[in-house]
């Protein structure tokens, strides 16, 4: 049997279990940058807020996160995430096993950690708004969730678009970890295909094939909404 | 708090922290060569040893370095060729493949930051340099590496941090490192957060020697760009004359 028979999409191709998983890793990687805007948002608030308490916390978030092997958070979510949903489901009187979904705890943890370094982005985005506009908001009476609204959210997100693309990237590549718990992404897909036919070499190079395919989308998508945000200001991005 | 469970598993962890450190200090090494070997063909001028460069560096940068990985330990085993060659002994290892993929990985991302370096190297000290008569190789081993060296610092010590997590990736090729002692005591204890704990613990410490260290570096390399001592010379700063006179 040929190469091309064996990843393409006839009755003895394995092209369709990998096209399932490339759109899984998408998935996963889009639901994780979502929990990890929401999560780095928060965090990004703790590390500029006034309070100390606050700040601390936020700087051992990023630390901590950024600090540790992805690996290691990935089995902590799994296996501690495993253990916890289960203990809850025995207080309320639950008799059977309780699982976590294998996307839902592949997302919350490549989420987690791109929490980290959405962050720092957010945080640097935010600096970079001129204080005089956040003043001048103030001074037309503006109130605060309004001037968050109207004027820092926007900016913050338009400064934020480079170095989030960047995040997109890095979640995209730590997907491929989330294969150790079994959910069946572009990396378990390949690995499945490769060990059933024993073309490790073949398989590996299908699936590295279609990541790249992955990461060159995520960089002309990011490249394509810079422009488009960028069209407005004479300077492009930034100042 | 289980006190000795916590010492036992911190123990065994601990043991496990030379194949770590060993993995992480091959791969940077090796890697930094063939960086140095891709920028230089990267901007060498010649149309074929670029576009070879540069989809290296996208390859590599690309694609997760799981894939990688597995594509070097279990894939190049596909073909007979090479189990009968003189490089299996090296490729039957799994300690050296992961290596071999950990170099091939962060050789692509550094090769890009000594890149950027070499790009930031203004053009006028080049001229200068040009100017009183220095040859090729002068000029590079006086003015461009070190200026770009100096530039590519603060990014290089990204790389080599991110290098120090990845090495946590050779567990999955049967490599018994901290982290893959860790996920087989978590798998045996089924305490999770406690081994968590020791193991982030071992590497947020080995994480910030290397900051530390690479910091020293970063420091003794700007000194211009220190305050300078305070030798005790009598009369005003000349640097605060010089303001004096800018004012209008």
């Amino acid at each position: 049997m040929s190469t091309f028979e064996l990843i393409g999409f006839g009755p003895k191709g394995w092209g369709g279990l990998l096209l399932a998983g490339t759109l899984l890793t998408l998935l996963v990687t889009l639901a994780a940058m979502l929990i990890g805007a929401a999560v780095g948002a928060l965090v990004a608030a703790a590390k500029l807020s006034p309070s100390r308490t606050s700040r601390i916390a936020g700087d051992a978030y990023t630390t901590v996160f950024r600090g540790v092997p992805e690996l290691l958070i990935i089995y902590l979510i799994y296996f501690g995430g495993g253990s916890a949903v289960g203990a809850i489901a025995t207080y309320f009187g639950s008799q059977s096993y309780v699982g976590v979904p294998a996307f839902l705890t592949g997302a919350v943890a490549v989420g987690l950690i791109s929490a980290s370094y959405q962050a720092e982005v957010f945080r640097g985005s935010f600096l970079a708004v001129a204080p005089g506009e956040i003043e001048a908001a103030r001074a037309i009476g503006m109130s605060r969730f309004m001037r968050f609204r109207r004027i820092i959210v926007p900016q913050v997100l338009r400064f934020a678009l480079p170095g989030l693309g960047n995040v997109m990237q890095l979640s995209l590549k730590d997907s491929a970890l989330i294969s150790v718990t079994g959910l069946a992404e572009l990396m378990r897909s390949s690995q499945v295909a490769a060990g059933s036919t024993r073309l490790y070499f073949t398989f590996y190079i299908a699936g590295c094939a279609l990541y790249l395919v992955l990461t060159t989308l995520s960089d002309r998508s990011f490249a394509f909404a810079e422009k488009r945000v960028g069209r407005s200001f004479r300077g492009g991005i930034g100042r | 708090m289980d006190f000795a469970f916590l010492a036992d598993t911190m123990g065994q962890l601990l043991a496990a922290v030379p194949t770590t450190v060993a993995l992480w200090f091959l791969c940077i090494s090796i890697g930094g060569v063939i960086a140095l070997g891709a920028v230089w063909m990267r901007v060498s001028g010649i149309f074929v040893l670029e576009r070879i460069a540069a989809g290296y560096i996208f390859a590599f940068r690309g694609s997760p370095l799981l894939i990688q990985m597995f594509l070097v330990y279990y894939g190049l085993s596909q073909f007979p060729e090479v189990r009968h060659s003189f490089v299996w002994p090296v490729l039957r290892e799994p300690f050296y493949c992961a290596v071999i993929s950990l170099a091939l990985c962060t050789g692509g991302y550094t090769a890009e930051i000594f890149r950027g370096g070499l790009l930031s190297v203004p053009q006028r000290e080049i001229e200068a340099g040009r100017a009183i008569g220095m040859s090729g190789f002068m000029l590079f081993r006086r003015i461009i590496a070190p200026i770009a060296l100096r530039q590519a610092l603060p990014a290089y010590s990204t790389e080599i941090v991110l290098m120090m997590k990845s090495t946590s990736l050779a567990s999955l090729v049967t490599v018994w490192e901290v982290t893959g002692v860790a996920q087989r005591l978590i798998s045996q204890s089924y305490r999770t957060m406690e081994v968590f704990l020791c193991a982030a613990a071992i590497y947020l410490v080995l994480n910030f020697i290397i900051i530390r260290f690479m910091g020293f570096i970063e420091y003794r390399l700007s000194p211009h760009l220190r305050r300078r001592p305070d030798i005790g010379i009598e009369g005003p700063d000349p640097r605060a004359e010089d303001l004096r006179e800018v004012k209008p």
